[in-house]
C-alpha cells in the first residue's frame, strides 16, 4: 500500500447528488438542439457518395430557386486552409475542392426555412462526379498500384512510428521463451446519444456558436484561424452535451459550415447530423492490426517486448496522429519492462476519418498484450493472475518510453481482484463453458502537452463570491459532458473555499465568460482543471482569512475556514460566518474573487513522440471476468465483472463509481457486439442503433467495483483520473475468460458469436483434444 | 377531426392539407394545426416547445423521444401527430407535479442515474409506464421495461438501481465496493 495522506475533508471525498441533477430529470435541461433563435434557419451539408471521385462540377441552381432556400454554399464560398490536430497533417477542408475521400465528404451546404426544405434543395443540387477506384483495404493502402488519397502523402501512409528503448532483440536473444501473436481490432463509433448540432450567428464581426462539443477552446481556436478572425472575436459556448466519449472533440462541418450560412444569410443557423450522418462523420475507434512479440524468462517476467501495428485511419489525420502514438505508449504501463521497441503505420483509406475514442488507441492494444499473455502464460503453465502480479508495475518507476509513474497500486489491484473475485477457487474448478479472465489497464490524467501548440496554462478557473456571500460562481473552461466535470470541480472550489457545495453555482465552458481550459480529453479534468480551482478557492480563502482577521482582531494564522463557519481551531468563542466576513470583504474592498491555473511540469523524453502519453498521473485497473459460453450457439454470457482501481483520492465515490459502470459497458459493447461495417464501396452497412449493436439494459452484467487506497502526489488532494481506465482492460478480459472457458483464442474484435462458434467447430472438426 | 383545405394552388400543384388536432398535453388542452405527415415529436418539441423530449434517431431505435400516449410508452419519432389527435399525452415535463420532483425523479438524482441525461427523459418515462401498471416489479422486468432506451453513459447499473429505490424492491444488480 502506498502512503495515504490521510485528511478530513468536509466535502470531498462525498457522493453530493449532482449539480445538474434536477434540471435533467425534469427534462429543463437544455441541449445545443433544443435552442431557439429568433429568424433562425436550418442548415444541412450535401456529401459525398462516393469513396473516392473527382468532382468535375456543382451546379447549385435549381436548388437555389427552391423557395426558403436562403443560401446554397460550396468550397467557393469557404475559406481553402486546410485543418487537422497538426500542422505537418492539416489535410482537412470545409468543402472538398478537388476530390471527395470517403462517403460522407462534405460537398456543400444549405440554410433554408425548415428542415425540410432543406432536404428538397440537397436533392436539387447537381454535382458530377468522376468515380476514382477506392483505397478500402487498409493493409493493401501502401501497395504500389493502390490509388493516392493526398497527393502530399507518398503511398498512403499518413504516419510512420519506430520507437525503440533498450534492446529488444538482446532480450529475446536472452529470454526463456518468445512468443508472437497477432490479433485485429474493431473500427467502433462513439455513440453518444445527442447528435452533433452547432447553432451559429454573428453580431457585426463576431461570431458566436453554440455546439454540443467536448471542447469549447479548441472549436474557439479552429474557427478563427479558418475564418482569419481574433480568437476574442469567436465565442464558442455548450450548453448541456448528451455524450462525448471522444467524437466530439473536434470541429466539424456543422460549425465551419454553420458560421459561413450564418455569415451570408445574417440570421442564426442552426445545422445538425441525424443519426446516419453521425456514423458517416464518424471519427470513432481506429481499427488496428497488431503483432506482439515477448520474450519472457522461465517464471515468466517480462524481459522485452515488440509491438509491431498498423492503423486504418480512413481519408483524414483527425485527432489520429496521437491516436497512432498512444497505441504504443500506453503498453509500457501496467507491467514493467526494460526493452520495448514499437512499429506503427496509420494508413489513409477511403472510408470515414478516425479519432479519439475512449481510452484513445490504447484499449485494443490493450486487448493484444492482455491476450498474448495470457498465451505465454498458458505455454509456460503459469497462472495468468501470478504472471501479472509477477510483472506488475511499482510506484516511482519511470517505463521504458520514459513515463515517471509516481503513485501505482497495480499489484494491490491485481491482488484485490483475486480476492473479491474468488479467483482462486474458481480458476480451474468452472463447470464446463464457464471461464475466468483477468486483465490490466492504465490511462493518463490529462496529456502532458497541449492539444495544439501553445504556451498557454491547460486549465484556469476563477470564483466570485456574491456580494452577501450566499452563493459563490465557479468560472471554469472544463467541459461537463455527463460525466460529472461540473459537480465535482464544484466540491473542489467549496473544499479549498471553506464553503458548501450547496451554495456552489456554475459557469463553464463559454470562451467568452469562463477562463481558459483545453476541456474534455485525455481524463484531465479533476486532475487538471482540479488543480486550477484548487489554487483560485485558496486564493478567496485567503483574502477571506485576511479581513476576518481584522473584523475579529484575531491573527489570521490562527482562523480558518471551512463549511461556511470562519473559526479558530484554538478558541471556540471567535467565530463568524462565511456570509458575514465575504459582505464585509465587498463592502470594503470590492469583489471578492479567486483565480488559478495550472500547468503540468515538464515530463517526457527527448525522442520523437516523446510527448504522447505524458501525464502527471496515471490511473491503473484490474479486471476480472466470469463468462458462460453456450457451445451450440456461441453466445457469450458475461456474467460478473470485477473492475479495482487505483484513482487516487476519490472526489465524488458516487459520479466514480458511476464512470466505472460506463467505461465497462462501452468496453463491453465493443468486445461483443460492435463494429461499424462497410461493403465494397465503401457505404457504411450499419449507420443506425438497431444494427450497431450497443448494448442495452438486460446486456449488462452484474458489476462489482472497488478501489485500493492511492494517493496521487501530482494532483489536486491526491486525485488521478478514472473515466477512461476502465474501458481498457475489459476487452482483453472477456477474451482471456473465453480462452479459459473453451480454450479457444479469439484473435480479432468484437469477439462476437459467430466467431467463438466457429473456432469451436473448427476445434471439434481437428478431431478430439488429446 | 377539421381539416383546413386550402384551394390555393402553388407552382408545385395543390398546397398539402393541414389538420387541426386536439391533445392533452401534460394536462394542458393544446390545438395545433399540423401536416398529414407531422412526427408527434417533433409537434412537441417545435410547436409546444416541451425540448424535454429528445430526438437521437428518429427511427425508433433510442426510446430518447419516449412519451406516454395515453398512459403507453411510445417512440414519439415513430408517432404522426395525427395519431395523437384526442389524446392524453405526459412529456417529462409533466412528471414533477408542481415543482416536487416525482419519486422516480429523485432515486434517480439520489443514484447518480443521470449522467450527460440525454436519454433520462425518456428512461423516467418508460419506468413510469412500468412502476403505474407493476408497482413492485422484478429486476429483470425493471431492466426488459427500460431495454428499448439506450443509454450510453451508465451501463443503466445506476438506472436499474433508481428504479428499484422507486419501487422500494431490492436489487442484486450491483453489489459495488463503498470507496474505501
Amino acid at each position: 500500500m502506498s502512503e495515504t495522506v490521510k485528511q478530513d475533508h468536509a466535502v470531498i471525498g462525498k457522493s453530493v447528488p449532482k449539480i445538474d441533477g434536477r434540471e435533467k430529470v425534469t427534462g429543463a435541461a437544455r441541449y445545443t438542439a433544443d435552442l431557439k433563435f429568433p429568424n433562425m434557419l436550418f442548415g444541412k451539408i450535401l456529401t459525398s457518395p462516393f469513396a473516392h471521385a473527382r468532382i468535375i462540377s456543382i451546379d447549385t441552381s435549381e436548388a437555389e430557386k427552391i423557395p426558403g432556400v436562403r443560401a446554397v454554399i460550396t468550397h467557393k464560398d469557404a475559406p481553402t486552409l486546410k485543418y487537422g490536430i497538426s500542422p505537418a497533417r492539416w489535410d482537412e477542408n470545409i468543402f472538398c475542392i478537388d476530390t471527395v475521400k470517403f462517403v460522407g465528404d462534405k460537398v456543400a451546404a444549405v440554410a433554408c426555412i425548415d428542415e425540410q426544405t432543406c432536404y428538397k434543395a440537397l436533392a436539387a443540387i447537381k454535382v458530377e462526379y468522376e468515380e476514382l477506384p477506392a483505397v478500402l483495404d487498409p493493409l493493401h493502402a501502401t501497395d504500389e498500384d493502390q490509388p493516392q488519397i493526398h497527393p502530399e502523402f507518398v503511398r498512403n501512409i499518413n504516419a510512420e512510428i519506430h520507437q525503440d528503448f533498450g534492446d529488444v532483440e538482446a532480450a529475446f536473444k536472452d529470454a526463456h521463451y518468445v512468443r508472437t501473436d497477432t490479433f485485429v481490432g474493431n473500427r467502433t463509433y462513439q455513440t453518444p446519444i445527442e447528435p452533433h448540432t452547432a447553432t451559429s450567428m454573428w453580431d457585426g464581426e463576431k461570431l458566436t456558436v453554440y455546439s454540443s462539443t467536448q471542447s469549447p477552446h479548441y472549436f474557439q481556436y479552429y474557427i478563427a484561424r479558418e475564418f482569419g478572425l481574433p480568437m476574442g472575436d469567436v465565442r464558442v459556448l455548450k450548453t448541456y452535451v448528451g455524450g462525448g466519449f471522444g467524437g466530439k472533440l473536434e470541429p466539424t462541418g456543422l460549425e465551419f459550415g454553420g458560421a459561413i450560412l450564418a455569415k451570408i444569410t445574417g440570421r442564426p443557423v442552426k445545422m445538425f447530423y441525424d443519426r446516419a450522418e453521425m456514423f458517416a462523420h464518424n471519427r470513432g475507434r481506429h481499427r488496428q492490426y497488431m503483432t506482439i512479440t515477448s520474450g519472457v524468462d522461465k517464471d515468466g517476467k517480462i524481459l522485452g517486448v515488440h509491438a509491431d501495428f498498423v492503423m486504418d485511419g480512413g481519408a483524414y489525420t483527425s485527432l489520429g496522429i496521437a491516436t497512432a502514438y498512444y497505441a504504443g505508449a500506453m503498453l509500457t504501463l501496467t507491467y514493467e519492462f526494460d526493452n520495448f521497441r514499437f512499429d506503427m503505420l496509420r494508413v489513409y483509406t477511403n472510408l470515414p476519418a478516425c479519432g479519439a475514442q475512449r481510452g484513445h488507441g490504447a484499449p485494443q492494444p490493450r486487448y493484444a498484450f492482455e491476450a498474448h499473455l495470457d498465451n505465454i502464460a498458458k505455454d509456460l503453465d503459469i497462472d495468468p493472475m501470478d504472471i501479472r502480479i509477477l510483472n506488475a508495475r511499482r510506484p516511482n518507476t519511470t517505463t521504458p518510453n520514459e513515463f515517471l509513474v509516481n503513485s501505482c497500486e497495480m499489484k494491490a489491484c491485481l491482488e484485490k481482484a483475486r480476492e473479491i473475485s474468488g479467483w482462486d477457487e474458481k480458476k480451474g474448478n468452472l463447470p464446463k463453458g464457464r471461464g475466468i479472465g483477468v486483465a490490466t489497464g492504465s490511462f493518463v490524467s490529462g496529456a502532458g502537452y497541449p492539444i495544439y501548440r501553445t504556451d498557454l496554462p491547460h486549465a484556469a478557473a476563477m470564483i466570485k463570491v456574491g456580494e452577501d456571500g450566499t452563493a459563490a460562481t465557479l468560472y471554469t473552461g472544463a467541459t461537463d459532458i455527463g460525466q460529472g466535470s461540473d459537480t465535482v470541480l464544484c466540491q473542489m472550489a467549496a473544499e479549498a473555499m471553506g464553503y458548501t457545495y450547496e451554495q456552489m453555482k456554475i459557469v463553464a465552458a463559454d470562451t467568452e465568460t469562463t477562463p481558459h481550459d483545453f476541456g474534455a480529453y485525455a481524463s484531465r479534468q479533476t486532475l487538471m482543471s482540479g488543480a486550477a480551482v484548487k489554487q483560485a478557492g485558496e486564493e478567496v480563502k485567503a483574502q477571506m482569512l485576511e479581513i476576518a482577521a481584522e473584523m475579529l482582531d484575531f491573527p489570521a494564522v490562527d482562523l480558518d475556514i471551512r463549511e461556511g463557519k470562519v473559526f479558530s481551531p484554538g478558541n471556540a468563542s471567535v467565530t463568524l460566518t462565511f456570509e458575514e466576513v465575504a459582505r464585509h470583504f465587498f463592502v470594503n474592498r470590492g469583489p471578492l474573487v479567486g483565480k488559478g491555473s495550472y500547468t503540468p511540469p515538464k515530463l517526457g523524453g527527448k525522442f520523437k513522440g516523446a510527448a504522447v502519453g505524458t501525464s502527471p498521473a496515471y490511473s491503473f485497473a484490474a479486471q476480472v471476468s466470469e463468462v458462460e459460453i453456450d457451445e451450440e450457439t456461441g453466445e457469450i454470457n458475461v456474467l460478473d465483472v470485477w473492475d479495482v482501481h487505483d484513482c487516487g483520492t476519490v472526489i465524488n465515490p458516487a459520479l466514480l463509481e458511476a464512470q466505472v459502470h460506463g467505461a465497462l459497458f462501452m468496453g463491453l459493447g465493443e468486445s461483443i457486439w460492435e463494429e461499424v461495417k462497410f461493403d465494397d464501396k465503401g457505404r457504411i452497412l450499419n449507420p443506425n442503433l438497431s444494427e450497431y449493436r450497443i448494448p442495452t439494459a438486460v446486456d449488462m452484467p452484474v458489476v462489482h467495483s472497488a478501489l485500493v487506497d492511492s494517493y496521487e502526489p501530482a494532483g489536486p488532494w491526491g486525485v488521478k483520473e478514472v473515466g477512461e481506465g476502465a474501458t481498457l482492460p475489459t476487452m482483453g478480459c472477456f477474451r482471456n475468460a473465453i480462452f479459459d472457458a473453451m480454450g479457444v483464442s479469439i484473435n480479432s474484435l468484437p469477439l462476437g458469436y459467430e466467431k467463438v462458434w466457429r473456432a469451436l467447430k473448427e476445434r471439434r472438426e481437428e478431431g478430439p483434444a488429446e | 377531426m377539421e381539416t383546413i383545405d386550402d384551394t390555393r394552388k402553388t407552382t408545385a400543384g395543390p398546397k398539402p392539407k393541414r389538420y387541426v388536432i386536439d391533445l392533452t398535453v401534460n394536462g394542458d388542452p393544446r390545438t395545433v394545426v399540423v401536416k398529414g405527415n407531422a412526427l408527434l415529436v417533433n409537434v412537441l418539441r417545435d410547436e409546444l416547445d416541451l425540448t424535454g423530449t429528445k430526438k437521437g434517431c428518429e427511427l425508433g431505435d433510442c426510446g430518447s423521444c419516449t412519451v406516454l400516449l395515453d398512459g403507453i410508452p411510445v417512440d414519439a419519432c415513430l408517432v404522426l401527430a395525427l395519431e395523437a389527435d384526442g389524446c392524453d399525452i405526459v412529456t417529462i415535463e409533466g412528471v414533477a407535479a408542481h415543482g416536487e420532483l416525482d419519486r422516480l425523479q429523485a432515486t434517480f438524482v439520489d443514484k447518480a442515474a443521470v449522467q450527460c441525461g440525454y436519454c433520462t427523459p425518456g428512461m423516467i418515462l418508460s419506468a413510469k409506464a412500468l412502476l403505474t401498471k407493476n408497482p413492485h416489479p422484478t429486476e429483470p422486468e425493471i431492466r426488459a421495461a427500460i431495454a428499448g432506451n439506450l443509454c450510453r453513459c451508465t451501463g443503466y447499473v445506476n438506472i436499474v438501481k433508481a428504479i428499484a429505490a422507486a419501487a422500494e424492491i431490492e436489487t442484486a444488480a450491483t453489489e459495488s465496493g463503498e470507496a474505501r
